[in-house]
């Protein structure tokens, strides 16, 4: 028999009494009296910085007030308007060819207040590493997008198959040398979240 | 002394670093709690991970056949994996066909479970473990000290003077940021030399058939973007139903584990990168036949976060290689008999029983039932020392009697002083009151 047949077969022979899935969305989930303001401190709490944004107000301008941006060489972008973004992305074609990039600025379909969650959906192509590689990262999210919890997260997020997608909180970080908070670790070193609108 | 207490006996011997530890591990306990306080659904929350847990158990073999249909589906290969040796044999076979002789690992307790890294090592594949602590850890060849942080027992100058050795960092630099930052050159380096990339797997979602991967550091994200394989390991039991039922572990698994309201990357991977190879493999390596028994079955909805070694009295104070398994603390006290009772006898032994993991536990496990639990198969077993059996054998009796309970009760309080006491070698004996509490207690009702 197959490893496979063999480990279903001693689970089914288990028979473990039926427990019925309780319903979820029955659990009085918090909600914050202002889903912004909860979602901008949420993302200072795990390490970011958040900058509010008006409509038709200048991506590149708030970008140019972030001082990694403004010190930034190569410049990678999966959002339009960003004006000093000068690696294509579209020609990658092998990830390793993105190892040296300073700024990478991504988009995010939606925010979540409780942690400052991101979620940034891959759109296929070999260029995936850039969201981990680059140095620093900046996420525009746009204000309409914001969500109180987790639950109305999922229940909103449309989750990419085959694809990748990952809910993003702030930089990279570690506490694995005497639970000193070192920011920065493999990835971003840091992250700065625009909401838009 | 051997086992548990010999080990933990060697921990203790150095008192700072002892209470220094302790203190360490308490922080992270009380940063749990501060974070669970901002969440005011928090034990319906528990309440609700521990059901969903119960119902996936249920109908375990089921969601595993939907969770491979729908990640072949996705474009993923599915292994399958009965024990450790079959485990290590199949993630051999895909690098070796692939002619990979350089992986980058994230955090996966099951491959250190399965003694993967050595396994790969003896037949020629470089392992870099990629998490910072666990980097550390196998510089030093040494296991993990806990799950989520793997080199907590370990102060800022040792690794210093590791990285010295190991990184060529100056001499006496013991910064923990510039620390980790000569850490992150280091490993980019071996992220990007990669043949492979593997990681363990937090969830397994079976109506997408894709896999949830935790970290802070990024390192699962960097080992799976660069290099053209992905291999995630992971066992029967971490499959969630679908994505509704993911949303409450992940609101529970950061905030128990360190605090945190999430992790800083929680990422989905369905199917493979265009151009690349994603495979999964599912072991059972002795989780069947903890699901067969219904006392202990509880033990397989633990989402290693960590939370019980955390707040445990003897984990804090004995460390995680005190144990001598994987899987340190209650937890890893009520797992590890199922593999080898006999070698592990003492775990559950390890204990106070005080029932603080299984107040903070995020899915409600009954840790310190099945600790005691535990305790009564082995003696059944005969695989407790003949000492303890004696002891809990006259207390059984002594207990059951109320004469004998009283007659025994007069007895200690003349002659405990003098009987030998392992409890007495690090503490003071309080003195021995003279009456019994009933005798005290019936004069005070009478002079009322």
């Amino acid at each position: 028999m197959s490893a496979r047949d063999e480990i279903l077969k001693s689970l089914r022979a288990a028979a473990v009494a039926p427990a019925p899935l309780p319903d979820v969305s029955l659990l009085p989930a918090v909600r914050y009296p202002d889903v912004r303001d909860r979602f901008a401190k949420s993302v200072v709490e795990v390490g970011g910085r958040c900058v509010a944004l008006a409509e038709g107000d200048s991506l590149e301008a708030a970008l140019q007030a972030v001082p990694e941006y403004a010190a930034s060489r190569k410049v990678a972008s999966l959002v339009s308007g960003v004006a000093k973004a000068n690696v294509d992305l579209t020609a990658v074609r092998d990830p390793h060819d993105v190892r040296d990039v300073d700024f990478c600025v991504a988009s995010a379909e939606l925010g979540v207040a409780e942690s400052g969650a991101c979620w940034i959906v891959h759109h296929g192509g070999k260029n995936r590493a850039v969201l981990f590689l680059c140095q620093h990262l900046a996420v525009v999210v746009r204000g309409a997008t914001l969500v109180h919890n987790l639950h109305e997260g999922y229940a909103r997020a449309a989750i990419p198959s085959p694809g990748f997608a990952v809910w993003l909180s702030g930089p990279s970080k570690t506490a694995d040398i005497e639970q000193s908070l070192v920011i920065g670790a493999h990835g971003a070193r840091s992250c700065t979240v625009f909401v838009v609108g | 002394m051997s086992g548990h207490a010999g080990r933990a006996a060697e921990f203790v011997a150095d008192d700072a670093r002892l209470h220094w530890h302790d203190q360490a591990v308490w922080f992270v306990r009380n940063k749990r709690d501060v974070a669970r306080s901002f969440v005011p659904e928090w034990e319906e929350l528990r309440t609700l991970g521990s059901q969903i847990k119960a119902h996936t158990l249920s109908r375990l073999p089921d969601y595993l056949e939907e969770f491979e249909k729908n990640a072949l589906a996705a474009g993923a290969q599915v292994h399958w994996a009965r024990d450790a040796e079959e485990h290590n044999r199949i993630v051999h076979g895909i690098l070796s066909s692939r002619s990979v002789t350089r992986l980058v690992k994230s955090k996966s307790m099951l491959t250190e479970e399965c003694g993967l890294n050595h396994y790969l090592e003896e037949r020629g594949v470089e392992v870099v473990d990629t998490d910072l602590g666990e980097r550390i850890v196998q510089f030093r060849r040494e296991p993990p000290s806990h799950i989520v942080m793997p080199a907590i027992h370990l102060r800022k100058e040792e690794v210093g003077q590791l990285f010295h050795d190991k990184l060529g960092t100056p001499a006496g630099l013991s910064d923990p940021k510039a620390l980790a930052e000569a850490a992150r050159q280091h490993l980019r380096e071996k992220f990007l030399a990669a043949q492979a990339g593997l990681t363990g797997v937090n969830f397994a979602i079976a109506s997408t058939g894709g896999v949830v991967v935790c970290t802070n550091e990024g390192n699962a994200d960097l080992g799976t973007s660069l290099p053209p394989i992905h291999i995630a390991c992971m066992g029967v039991e971490k499959l969630v139903p679908s994505p509704r039922e993911l949303a409450v572990f992940l609101r529970l698994l950061a905030r128990s584990a360190t605090g945190q309201p999430i992790t800083t990357y929680t990422s989905h991977f369905h199917g493979p990168r265009p151009g690349a190879e994603l495979h999964i493999v599912i072991v059972d390596h002795g989780r069947s036949r903890i699901l067969v028994r219904e006392e202990y079955r509880n033990s397989l909805k633990c989402i290693r976060c960590g939370a019980c070694m955390n707040t445990c009295p003897v984990y804090r104070r004995s460390g995680g290689h005190s144990y001598g398994v994987t899987v340190p603390g209650p937890i890893g006290s009520i797992l590890a008999p199922h593999i080898d009772p006999k070698k592990h006898a003492d775990l559950p032994f390890a204990s106070s029983l005080c029932g603080s993991c299984t107040d903070v536990c995020p899915v409600r496990i009954d840790l310190h039932h099945q600790l005691l639990a535990w305790r009564g198969e082995l003696s059944r077993l005969g695989l407790v020392p003949l000492g303890k059996r004696i002891v809990s054998r006259v207390g059984g009796w002594v207990l059951l009697r109320t004469w004998a309970y009283r007659a025994f009760g007069k007895l200690m309080r003349m002659f405990a002083p003098l009987v030998p006491n392992p409890w007495t070698r690090q503490r003071e004996l309080p003195p021995m009151p003279r009456e019994s509490f009933r005798a005290q207690w019936r004069k005070r009702v009478r002079s009322r």
